[in-house]
């Protein structure tokens, strides 16, 4: 049983439920205490030793399921053939194969118990691809013994009056090769379902993100989760650096003028507090045609880090700015992108235009405890790019960070201004896939975070 | 060690014996626990490890430690948690009052002890020889964690809302839930004699560390069904009508696949049925929900959105 339990251990983990080796002892325990006898007792016994969160109760639920599936083989009994029961002479024809012997008696426990070990022998449960599958269907029925029963039926067909035995049999086979294929399907299901999504976990990650079509809709919730993750990372950095500064060292002078009215004695310990400046963030996103593919991944980096910010002023424009705040805070992700881009999106890109709308409105959000960060390709149809304007937000700011889909060798090609406003940026990067987001967000934790 | 944990249905007196006595002796002291959430109970007892209750507010976290308590006889110790909680709160912390007093006590009877001592070496020996008092057990203040551990009986020790202390309480609590000791400097570790039976609650303010995580069992506590809230609405509300239990749980659970910014949880579930009671109401009118809507929905919002279209709710089912 402890290896039945082993094996389930990996199925979960292949579902992505994390089982340490301290918790596979923990369960292993509540197995000895509840025993195996009651099912729902069983599972919940696991359940709660092995799940430890809401979503991870559920992937446990359904792996229990098919990993302990009930009535998974099913043989025919032998009255629902056609030629009825199995003869004596029939019986004894196929005396050396236990497997033919078990199918025609309609054993199904039998024909169970043998694929079980015919796929441990196979290495049933060492599959990873989908591609594996029917090469492994054939080493389970290998294993298992058909090649007697292939043997007997092309014996039956020669001699004459088995031929009942031989059809018997060739259905038999065909029914045990649709199982094999399901156990190795369902084999598939438990332990490489979880690899190939990591695979696409991994692909989406280095994807160029304004190649054509940007992000597949197939794609775009796993993204949003990615992105959201790197965001939540960056707001769990900010706020333990601010418990640290809550904590302070001895005030040694504040503690001994308190002293004074206690006799001298130090009662009253008082701290140093470190002030912490409250940062905040000002989020500029690019969502005009030359950067229409990767526009959703900007702006979805823009809603995620609204969610987890507190202070943050986000805009959003193409020929002219808006802000976009509201708009981010009152709907979904998907629909908040959509408005977006309804609102202000794919239009001709006019930088100077929109730094002017900036500065005309909102330059008073800038002050020295601001981080700037622009997101956007810094292609600006050849108008002017007021380099001055730039240069003032650069002025007013803690730090400007400017995250370009483009790679940095086009950065001064055709209408890109991008290498001239890069003068005034802390820190321009590429950013065109996830990847490359999740390195640039330690660089601009540094920057903005106080010290 | 394998009980038979269905055979035991015998056993009615201990309610540890199975789950199904369990599930019993809850029900008993007016908690109606589905099976799992059971099962993760009789886990926790038998591998003597924590219990971290998750779920929304109001679906019988808190509620699930008092009855144990109350089933097993056993204290209930309960620390509430909040952010900027710290050992001093939790564990222990000295009289400070009482150490200044001693202090003095110290200084007016050092006088006249070392009076007559002949030289300065003389008063320091002496002075060593003297019991060292200041940080000793009359001067400790336990906090909830050391009286939990000191509880030679055992007890329910319920660490609330544990989601909303930091991190670095977190990995304090490390240590009090796998080894159910602590160390204090001044005075070395100390151990719990009986392991008291620790539930953890959390709302899910923020994600938990996967060390905490790995030292309990987990147990969601799902919003429940419409059969187990009609029992819990009847065993929580005495005197109730059946037929408006029915009407009443099969309103919230409408409610509750409505996109609303609060959904009512069970504690609403009964409140609300309680203040129907009240209100001597023995079925549920259009009239009795709108003037009422307030107990089950707390969100503006929410009641503005569900009053129009009360009388559709009430005809759906």
């Amino acid at each position: 049983m402890q290896h039945t339990l082993e094996l389930f251990f990996r199925a979960l983990r292949a579902a992505d439920v994390k089982v340490s080796p301290a918790e596979a002892i923990d369960a292993s325990r509540a197995v000895t205490v509840v025993g195996y006898a009651d099912r729902t007792l069983f599972r919940d016994a696991l359940c709660s030793t092995l799940a430890k969160s809401a979503e991870e109760v559920d992937r446990f639920d359904s792996v229990f399921e098919t990993f302990f599936a009930r009535d998974s083989v099913s043989v025919p009994p032998p009255s629902s053939s056609p030629q009825g029961e199995p003869s004596e002479s029939d019986m004894q024809a196929v005396a050396d194969s236990p497997l033919a012997q078990a199918v025609l008696q309609g054993d199904a426990t039998a024909v169970q118990q043998s694929m079980e070990e015919a796929a441990r022998r196979a290495g049933v449960a060492d599959i990873r691809l989908t591609t594996q599958r029917s090469r492994l269907t054939r080493r389970l029925l290998e294993e298992m013994g058909l090649e007697e029963i292939e043997k007997i039926i092309a014996n039956a067909r020669r001699m004459p009056g088995q031929e009942g035995l031989a059809d018997r049999l060739d259905e038999a086979r065909r029914n045990l090769f649709g199982q094999a294929q399901s156990y190795v399907a369902r084999q598939h299901d438990l332990y490489a379902a979880g690899s190939a999504r990591e695979l696409r976990e991994e692909r989406l990650a280095r994807k160029q993100l304004n190649a054509d079509g940007g992000v597949d809709p197939v794609d775009y919730q796993l993204m949003a989760a990615l992105v959201k993750k790197m965001a939540k990372r960056l707001a769990a950095k900010y706020s333990r650096r601010r418990h640290i500064a809550h904590k302070g060292h001895l005030d040694v002078r504040k503690t001994l003028r308190r002293s004074l009215a206690y006799g001298g004695v130090p009662f009253d310990i008082q701290f140093k507090v470190k002030k912490v400046d409250k940062p905040s963030i000002v989020a500029i996103c690019d969502v005009s045609k030359s950067v229409a593919a990767a526009a959703q991944f900007l702006l979805t980096f823009l809603y995620s880090l609204n969610e987890v910010v507190d202070r943050l002023e986000a805009f959003a424009f193409s020929g002219r700015m808006i802000s976009v705040n509201e708009i981010l805070d009152d709907h979904g992700v998907e629909q908040a992108i959509f408005q977006v881009l309804q609102q202000i999106g794919f239009q001709q890109t006019d930088y100077g235009r929109s730094l002017q709308d900036f500065s005309e409105q909102h330059l008073d959000k800038l002050d020295r405890r601001t981080t700037v960060i622009i997101l956007g390709d810094g292609r600006s149809n050849f108008a002017d790019p007021r380099l001055d304007l730039m240069k003032e937000i650069h002025d007013r700011s803690r730090a400007v960070i400017w995250l370009n889909p483009e790679p940095e060798s086009y950065w001064a090609q055709g209408d890109s201004v991008m290498h001239r406003y890069a003068r005034f940026c802390h820190v321009a990067k590429q950013c065109g896939t996830i990847e490359q987001l999740e390195r640039i967000i330690d660089d601009v934790l540094r920057s903005y975070v106080p010290h | 060690m394998t009980l038979s944990p269905t055979a035991a249905n015998s056993a009615a007196a201990d309610p540890l014996a199975s789950v199904e006595s369990l599930i019993e002796g809850l029900g008993s002291v007016g908690y109606i626990a589905s099976r799992r959430i059971a099962t993760a109970l009789f886990m926790s007892v038998k591998l003597q490890k924590p219990i971290l209750v998750e779920g929304s507010a109001g679906v019988g976290k808190t509620e699930l430690a008092l009855s144990t308590a109350t089933l097993l006889g056993l204290p209930l110790i309960r620390m509430q948690c909040y952010e900027g909680l710290d050992e001093s709160k939790a564990l222990y912390e000295w009289k400070y009052g009482k150490q200044l007093l001693y202090t003095q006590i110290l200084k007016d009877r050092m006088g006249e002890q070392l009076a007559d001592a002949p030289n300065m070496e003389a008063a320091m020996d002496r002075l060593h020889g003297m019991g060292d008092l200041f940080f000793s057990e009359p001067f400790l203040e336990p906090r909830p964690l050391m009286k939990a551990l000191r509880e030679d009986n055992g007890c329910v020790l319920l660490v609330d809302e544990v989601d909303k202390s930091d991190e670095a309480f977190e990995a304090f609590l490390l240590e009090v839930l796998s080894a159910y000791q602590v160390s204090v400097p001044e005075l070395g570790v100390i151990s719990a004699k009986t392991p008291p039976l620790v539930f953890l609650t959390s709302n899910n303010v923020r994600d938990l560390g996967d060390a905490l995580k790995r030292r309990c069992l987990h147990l969601h506590i799902p919003l429940p069904e419409a059969a187990l809230e009609e029992k819990i609405v009847a065993s929580r509300v005495p005197g109730i009508e059946a037929r408006l239990v029915r009407e009443l749980v099969t309103f919230v659970q409408t409610l509750r696949t409505m996109d609303l910014r609060k959904s009512p949880s069970i504690s609403e579930t009964v409140d609300w049925a309680r203040a129907l009671v009240l209100l001597h109401a023995d079925s549920l009118s259009a009239d009795v929900v709108r003037d009422t809507l307030n107990v089950i929905l707390k969100f503006e919002q929410d009641i503005g959105a569900v009053e129009p279209q009360v009388v559709e709710l009430l005809h759906k089912r």
